[in-house]
């Protein structure tokens, strides 16, 4: 079914609800390389205009990608509640922005309508709001999880330790972890990306992680980020807390991550089996970000932020703990710069939200895109505002293994602090019994006696 | 900068295990002014590498020495933006470059190498070391009875760029030295990248790749001995990539 949109002088048409949205989404350089893109920025109101026109049931009978081509689609279709859908069903995705902005579309009720929302709905309304919109809406929702401790919770803001080494030195590791933990991070997981994935390696550093959280009793959970085969392989021999995995939203995409749905449930309910959890079952940690389709040539004809989404109906297929946008990773040629970045940042994190996610964003930039710290400290502001339920600790925020910017120790302390948050419940007592921080979410100077110290 | 202002982390003694930027110490929550500007200062580093320009000119006095011809193409990238955010075009020469390699002497064709110059990310990698590496590795090309085809000089160009030049000389093994993306910890990486039998379309699980090539990382005698072995691997197997990786048990 094609779309239409006239001004007085030109009648803008688009072929079909996958272009209607590419068209519709705000600039992006990785739209553009894929040669989805809006020609003009009149063509982009064009089809925002008819976008806010579309009613939302049209999301559930024109997919993106055919039902029969990807089992994302059928994941989509076949998971749908119509029966949580009801309250929206009679709106178009113009009614469906004004509706989140207003005070019935509390959090309770967004809550309860999650299941009944896909992930193109989600999408195409976030194209029509402003930045504004998705934190006002991103802020209302609440999405709390649990393993070892209560992560997302109003007013909390957690932090994933990430202590990565370029040669995955187990000493490097731990001076990592130790400054990390007397900063007040580590409560969202502390999680290695390794160097290699082979299974010897991580199982070492798993062990190493585990022993470290059993001798100092830190109610957090770790994670060494391999292949999710990996994970399966090794899970009987290693203590495995959360199982990872890169996804993305097309079923293509996912095979060249050599990943499928089958898998996924097999290593989750692997992972379930282990029952390591003390408060709560939620172990899988997701990781997203705009362009992956791009860039395994499988998006399909699907914009980045579409696609992005979808993916988010496979994360929430898995009841995961984390999921993490990690959205200025990918590069110049999908997101240009400051601007585009902090855009897609505050899209994933509305969209992961609305769906029922535990969103989190590794708020990064590569050095060749054109961003900064100021940057990066422009959009941990809004995240923080908007309610983010982790974003990443690196020392310094340089990631010596990953070569990229990520959010520093010191960056999380700055946006507890400016506004008001808290680290997880569990894990803030830990830190006071520690006198690492007081009651208030203060630093507390540590001697040089403090036994964490003695670790490495 | 006042000291007393600064509260230090009694850790700095674990920065003998890790190169991260640990015990960077505080002031309330944030990070001392220093620290702050030691950053900048390799971010600023970073980013003028990535909009450095290849020293042509100055390149090609540097590579007379080394009695080859030269040839200067460019990708279809006109500029460094649109190199960022076009890497198909990165990747593909430009009409001229074509027609230049075309009319290449018959004499300059069907080598067993071809030695490819470009920019990548950082111009600066290359301009400081294309001359000591070559000086290192041409003696050694030759040394093992290799052919060389003329030197190609590829601005604005992306490993794939190597891909048409190898097909249109018809070499056998394509050498693409290359300014690697910078990191804050160093701004002049070169990459180098082999492959056999490179023809447009040539995708990177086809290649070997050596990385780090500078001062404080690979040092030009190990990149170019580890190169010339690459190569000849590649020779004798007539393939490059996973296959001769396996084999090799050279890479880091």
């Amino acid at each position: 079914m094609s779309y239409r949109h006239t001004f007085q002088h030109r009648t803008y048409e688009f072929r079909d609800l996958r272009t209607l949205l590419a068209r519709a989404t705000p600039f992006r350089s990785g739209d553009a390389l894929a040669g989805l893109c809006a020609d003009s920025a009149e063509e982009r109101v064009a089809a925002q205009m008819a976008l806010a026109d579309v009613p939302l049931k049209t999301f559930l009978q024109e997919l993106v990608i055919p039902y029969e081509q990807d089992e994302i689609s059928r994941l989509i279709i076949d998971t749908h509640d119509v029966h949580a859908f009801a309250p929206v069903s009679h709106f178009t995705v113009g009614q469906f922005r004004d509706w989140l902005l207003s005070d019935q579309a509390d959090t309770l009720t967004l809550q309860q309508l999650a299941p009944g929302i896909s992930p193109e709905m989600v999408a195409a309304v976030s194209k029509l709001m402003r930045n504004q919109d998705l934190i006002s809406v991103a802020k209302k929702c609440e999405v709390v999880t649990r393993f070892r401790n209560t992560i997302g919770l109003k007013g909390h803001l957690s932090v994933r330790l990430q202590p990565n080494h370029n040669t995955d030195d187990p000493k490097g590791i731990a001076a990592s972890i130790v400054d990390g933990l007397l900063y007040g991070s580590g409560d969202a997981v502390i999680g290695i990306n390794p160097a290699t994935d082979s299974p010897q390696a991580t199982i070492t550093l798993l062990k190493m992680l585990d022993q470290l959280r059993e001798q100092f009793e830190i109610p957090t959970q770790s994670c060494v980020l391999c292949h999710v085969t990996t994970a399966l392989q090794i899970m009987q021999s290693a203590p495995v807390d959360l199982v990872f995995q890169s996804i993305g939203g097309t079923e293509q995409t996912n095979s060249s991550f050599g990943i499928n749905l089958s898998l996924l449930q097999e290593a989750y309910e692997a992972g379930l089996s282990l029952q390591r959890g003390t408060v709560g079952n939620n172990l899988m940690y997701f990781e997203t970000g705009q362009g992956s389709a791009l860039s395994a040539n499988a998006h399909g004809g699907v914009d980045q932020q579409t696609c992005e989404v979808r993916a988010y109906a496979v994360a929430r297929k898995f009841s995961p703990l984390l999921v993490n946008t990690v959205v200025g990773f990918i590069g110049p040629e999908y997101l240009f710069d400051g601007k585009q970045i902090i855009r897609a940042a505050l899209e994933d994190h509305f969209c992961g939200k609305l769906l029922g996610l535990p969103m989190g964003v590794d708020i990064c930039y590569t050095n060749h895109a054109e961003a900064d710290q100021d940057d990066m400290d422009n959009l941990l502001t809004l995240l923080g505002v908007a309610g983010v339920n982790f974003i990443m600790g690196v020392p310094g925020a340089d990631d010596i293994m990953l070569n990229y910017q990520s959010t520093s120790f010191h960056d999380a302390l700055y946006a507890r602090k400016v506004l008001g948050l808290k680290p997880s419940p569990e894990f803030d007592q830990w830190l006071q019994r520690q006198g690492i921080m007081n009651q208030e979410g203060g630093l507390l100077p540590v001697g040089n006696t403090h036994h964490l110290l003695k670790y490495v | 900068m006042s000291q007393e202002l600064i509260q230090q982390d009694p850790w700095a003694s674990l920065k003998a295990f890790t190169t991260a930027r640990i015990a960077l110490g505080r002031t309330g929550t944030a990070i001392p002014l220093r620290e702050v500007l030691n950053f900048r200062l390799a971010h600023a580093h970073a980013r003028d590498a990535v909009y450095s320009a290849l020293a042509v000119n100055a390149l090609q006095e540097q590579l007379h020495s080394f009695y080859l011809p030269v040839l200067l193409l460019h990708s279809k990238a006109a500029d460094r933006y649109e190199y960022l955010q076009r890497p198909d075009k990165g990747r593909q020469l430009d009409a001229e470059s074509i027609t230049a390699l075309r009319a290449a002497d018959e004499a300059f064709l069907q080598k067993d190498v071809v030695i490819i110059l470009a920019d990548g990310l950082s111009a600066t990698a290359m301009n400081v070391h294309t001359q000591p590496l070559l000086e290192v590795l041409i003696p050694l090309l030759k040394g093992a009875g290799l052919s060389l085809a003329p030197i190609c000089m590829v601005q604005q160009g992306r490993v794939a760029s190597g891909d048409e030049v190898g097909d249109i000389l018809q070499a056998k093994v394509t050498l693409m030295l290359i300014g690697e993306r910078p990191g804050l910890s160093a701004a002049d990486s070169m990459g180098a990248y082999i492959t056999y039998g490179a023809k447009p379309g040539t995708t990177d699980e086809a290649r070997n790749c050596i990385s780090n090539i500078r001062q404080e990382g690979l040092q030009y005698e190990a990149a170019g001995r580890k190169i010339l072995y690459l190569i000849q691997e590649a020779l004798r197997l007539r393939l490059t990539g996973v296959g001769l990786k396996d084999n090799a048990g050279l890479l880091e």
